[in-house]
């Protein structure tokens, strides 16, 4: 039997005992070197061969993941590690950097339990680094950090043995300060990283070698040592002395808990359920003979098994064959097959129990973020909420008359697969709007339906998501029926920030049902809302409000389905441009309504109430908001000017410069309608001397001299008046 | 503006082209230009084509869209004598006071002619007297998002204060559904068993008339079940749940509407 044959004997025996388990993932700012460590890690652990790891980005086997030199999925694959005379089961998850790609992340912080969190020692703490600090500590994932690329900095950097340590410490100290912001006392101190007790490491991934406290005690060699070793050539034999996979996985292994400790701590956080419940104590305890409750992180297309979802079983055992429900969907769904995955490959296994990260296909209604259980309506876990939101978009249709249905079913898969994706079907035009977070997650996307799927189409170019929204508090505004019989008084303002700030962090809900108005009424009012206007919330629809703050108007419970309804439309088509609308609070004070119930249905209600809605948001002013982007470039001194001549003709502001060793860093804010081609041309200008990334950075407003040009071009686009009605318009 | 601007509303009555007054045919024959309504009600037993050839004019039949939206019908009248015709009566159950304002507003010279409505006419068929009816009430086709339920409330009130109530049903013309007897017994079954307030019983008499002054025109009364079984032929339909009865009445009900004999006992 070879290693690998033997390490996948062990694993299936190790995954029937939680103990032994670590689950484990790496998260950090784009190219800090995330696969390549990953590969170190399976290479070690004798799943691939040592010579391979560094170079070859296993994780990466996607074509695209391939021919770009950046993770796309988050790869899942489990390894076992001796430690101490035991063997151990690692279910690693190395998940992709590139910001396209964050919504992968934050699914993936669900399975986990902790994070190699990876900081460059040339970069150090980036912005997506923060990102991914943020989405652990939320997910109450435990944090260890590595500092990678330290042969950049002995060698290309030729810093000294004292300015390296200063930099290190720099890293670490700021790491610390996020962590400690982030979580309530007193995980805030113990989830702190310490170079003492071997919760931080340092080295290079691609020469496959590390260095922690408690290694050197090992293996004698000391950071003097290894920075000699790397000043001298001689990483290869470093890393024989000090290989990066057992510094780690010995890490791994000590600091972080094993399912039955990290569940009673991350349950409570990730499942409002009853703890005291049956169900509760299942959880807590990773109860291998409880319920079945798992949470789907992750759906992959696999060519012979279709469909297979990943995601953390949490407890109970899934076997071939059982019965799960999908939360939210009604039919019963039957368990395929139960797999463990390793690199590309997924070793069917007979069953799998709580604790353990698992691929299951047959779950055909899950798609990522489902909770999935032997109880038909368990109460869900909570949702996995992603930070931003889409703000790129292509039309796309079938190339050929053929493919028309098969585009809307891939269509509706790839959504199933990618919910960090918005797709809007549209069978009546065959066009259908794509929108994701940025222009690579598109062009990934239309790749994937084109070879993957075998369908060929045509697309847009990408055209930037714009928000509308309202300047101040204008109404009540009166909407009429069409009928003339019924009158609605509606005000709009914009929402308190303070509420826009809850709904942001997760702290409101704003999707589905609001399932106890009453709790949320209090929320708004501790938020500082008026609580005879809070009592009236009925609805959310994205951060956007709708309350009823009328008083004793009779029959209006009947037609209150109808004005939610035409709400939520005039949401989703602001009357700017048809495009949604973002943190408008809109108040219905007051109405009269036709007695008889045929002269108030849904034909009068809803355009009299987004009527009412539209012109009250007239009157308030209308604003267009566009996505902006944070940029970041490190690039040599000589070329800062092109580089900054780059940015500033994008319409981009420069927020900071600064230094680092021979380069110079620019940090920016650009507006993505103007980020399309950058990479090319950003290339071109600093003759490929530049490196950057970017941050989707949320929304502005549209200056105010360009915003008539925006809102005319987006409407002759949507084949819509040029100019936007005005509030006569809708009070006709 | 001229001599001749002026709207007339003309009410047709409930059937055929016979079914107007001599006033109302007068009407419409001294006027330039004739239009029509007939998505909330719709004239039984004939069609537009027969009623222009009896009046030797052309009939413009407006959709919903056009009378709601569009000013066509005031602009007409402002340089001519123009009729606004719906079946029924104009101002019943139908409601165009709106448009009757807007053209005084404009101080367009308004006329109304009344037409026979299933106001008067439902009582009347049934021998019911309509002092005694409560609150009229309309059953919508249920759609998404609206499910009122003031109706079975409404009909619940007035049969608490012992009050006959008069149902109509929801009219699609432009979907060409309308509903039937059948169906509304179904809607208010249903209500009753979602809200339970005792107002449809195995033993609670309901009467149904259908197209009212029509040649063929039927009335019944009996209970859910046996209504149910009844054929009572194509629409309009009309539902009415009587409150406390008259002895007037209740002789009425059964030589007429083949109410079933134990009514009169009951009194
Ligand atoms: N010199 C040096 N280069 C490294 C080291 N680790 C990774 N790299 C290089 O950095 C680049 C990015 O490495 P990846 O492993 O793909 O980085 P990643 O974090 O997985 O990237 P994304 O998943 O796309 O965010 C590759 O060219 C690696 O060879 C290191 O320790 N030293
Ligand atoms: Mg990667």
């Amino acid at each position: 039997m070879g290693r690998k044959e033997d390490n996948i004997k062990k694993a299936s025996l190790l995954i029937k005992k939680p103990e032994f388990i670590r689950n484990i993932g790496t998260a950090a700012h784009i190219d800090h070197g995330k696969t390549t460590f990953s590969d170190n890690l399976i290479a070690g652990a004798g799943m691939m061969s040592d010579e391979l790891s560094g170079k070859q980005r296993l994780l990466d086997f996607d074509e695209q993941e391939q021919a770009r030199g950046i993770t796309i999925n988050a790869a899942n694959a489990s390894m076992v590690h001796t430690y101490k005379g035991h063997d151990y089961l690692i279910n690693l998850i190395d998940t992709p950097g590139h910001v396209d790609f964050g919504g992968d992340v934050t699914r993936a912080m669900r399975a986990l339990d902790g994070a190699f969190i990876l900081a460059c020692a040339v970069e150090g703490v980036m912005p997506q680094t923060e990102t991914v600090i943020r989405q652990a500590m939320k997910e109450r994932v435990k944090p260890l950090l590595f500092i990678n690329k330290v042969d950049r900095l002995i060698n290309e950097l030729q810093v000294t043995p004292e300015a390296m340590m200063e930099k290190f410490t720099k890293i670490i100290t700021e790491f610390n300060k996020r962590v400690n912001a982030l979580l309530p006392a007193p995980l805030n101190k113990e989830w702190q990283v310490k170079v003492e007790n071997g919760t931080v490491a340092f080295g290079s991934a691609y020469h496959n070698w590390a260095i922690s406290v408690p290694y050197m005690k090992k293996s004698g060699i000391s950071f003097k040592d290894a920075f000699d070793y790397c000043a001298q050539g001689k990483q290869k034999e470093l890393a024989k002395k000090s290989p990066l996979h057992e510094v780690l996985l010995d890490m791994a292994i000590t600091h972080i808990q094993n399912p039955l400790d990290a569940q009673k701590v991350r349950i409570p956080v990730i499942w409002k359920g009853d703890e005291n419940s049956e169900l509760g104590k299942q959880m807590l305890n990773c109860d291998p003979d409880g319920d079945v409750t798992l949470m789907v992180n992750k759906i992959i297309m696999d060519p012979h098994a279709g469909e297979v979802a990943i995601g953390r079983l949490f407890s109970g055992t899934v076997t071939r064959g059982q019965t799960l429900w999908v939360s939210g969907m009604p039919n019963p769904q039957r368990v395929q097959t139960v797999a463990m995955s390793v690199g590309a490959d997924r070793i069917p296994v007979t069953e799998c129990c709580a604790g353990n990260i698992v691929a299951i296909s047959g779950l055909k209604d899950a798609i990522a973020g489902s909770t999935v259980s032997t109880i038909r309506d368990m109460e869900p876990f909570e949702k996995i909420t992603h930070y931003s939101e889409p703000v790129v978009t292509k039309a796309v249709e079938a190339k050929h008359m053929k493919d028309l249905p098969k585009l809307v079913e891939v269509l509706r898969s790839v959504a199933k697969a990618d919910p960090s994706l918005n797709i809007e079907i549209n069978n009546e035009t065959g066009e259908h709007l794509l929108s994701g977070m940025g222009e690579l997650h598109l062009e990934i996307t239309e790749y994937r339906i084109v070879n993957e799927q075998g369908i060929e189409i045509v697309s847009s170019p990408p055209i930037v998501v714009y928000q509308e929204s309202v300047k101040g508090h204008a109404g009540p505004f009166e909407g009429k029926s069409p009928n003339k019989h019924n009158k609605f008084y509606i005000e709009v303002e914009p929402m308190p920030q303070a509420v826009l700030d809850a709904i942001k962090a997760g702290d409101i809900s704003t999707t589905g049902k609001i399932k106890d108005p009453k709790a949320v009424a209090r929320q708004l009012v501790e938020l500082g809302m008026d609580k005879e206007v809070a009592k009236g919330l009925v609805a959310f629809k994205d951060n956007n409000m709708f309350l009823d703050c009328s008083k004793g108007v009779q029959n209006l419970f009947e037609t209150m389905e109808l004005c939610k309804q035409a709400f939520e439309e005039a949401m989703s088509k602001g009357p700017l441009a048809g495009e949604k609308v973002a943190a408008v609070m809109v108040k219905l004070m007051d109405a009269k309504l036709h007695e008889d119930t045929i002269h108030r249905g849904p034909a009068q209600v809803i355009p009299a109430v987004r009527s009412g809605i539209y012109g009250a948001m007239c009157q308030a002013g209308r604003i267009l908001r566009e996505p902006v982007q944070k940029v970041f470039i490190n690039v040599p001194q000589d070329n800062m000017g092109d580089a900054v001549r780059e940015v500033q003709s994008r319409r981009g502001i420069i927020e900071d410069m600064g230094q680092d060793g021979p380069n110079a860093i620019v940090a920016a804010t650009v507006p993505v309608a103007d980020m399309f081609g950058f990479a090319s041309a950003i290339r071109g200008a600093t003759q490929g001397r530049a490196l950057w990334s970017t941050e989707n950075s949320g929304f502005v407003p549209v200056p105010n001299e360009l915003q008539p040009n925006v809102v005319k071009e987006i409407r002759n686009r949507k084949g819509l008046n040029p100019e936007p009605y005005d509030a006569g318009y809708y009070s006709a | 503006m001229n001599a001749r601007s002026g709207l007339v509303f003309v009410g047709l009555g409930l059937s055929g082209v016979d079914g107007m007054t001599v006033k109302a045919l007068r009407a419409l024959k001294d006027c330039d230009e004739i239009f029509a309504e007939f998505y909330t009600s719709t004239l039984i037993g004939t069609d537009v084509s027969e009623l222009e050839d009896a009046l030797g004019k052309k009939i413009k039949v407006l959709h919903r869209l056009q009378v709601e939206e569009d000013d066509e019908i005031i602009r007409q009248a402002k340089e001519s004598r123009v009729a606004f015709i719906t079946a029924g009566d104009t101002m019943a159950a139908t409601t165009h006071v709106d448009l009757k304002i807007q053209a005084a507003e404009e101080g367009i010279p308004v006329e109304v002619v009344h037409g026979v409505s299933i106001f008067s006419a439902c009582p009347t068929a049934l021998g019911l007297q309509p002092y005694k009816f409560g609150r009229t009430v309309t059953l919508p086709f249920l759609e998404e998002n609206y499910h009122p339920r003031s109706p079975y409330d409404n009909l619940l009130d007035n049969k608490s204060r012992g009050l006959h109530s008069m149902v109509l049903l929801d009219i699609r013309a432009d979907e060409m559904r309308y509903m039937t007897a059948h169906q509304a017994l179904e809607w208010l079954l249903e209500a009753e068993k979602k809200w339970k307030g005792g107002l449809l019983q195995d033993d609670t008499l309901v009467c149904v008339a259908a197209r009212l002054g029509a040649t063929d025109e039927m009335i019944a009364a009996g209970y859910p079940k046996d209504i149910l079984e009844l054929d009572l032929g194509e629409p309009l339909h009309t539902l009415v749940i009587p409150g406390n009865l008259h002895f007037m009445e209740s002789f009425a009900l059964v030589r007429f509407a083949n109410a079933p004999e134990e009514i009169i006992e009951d009194e």
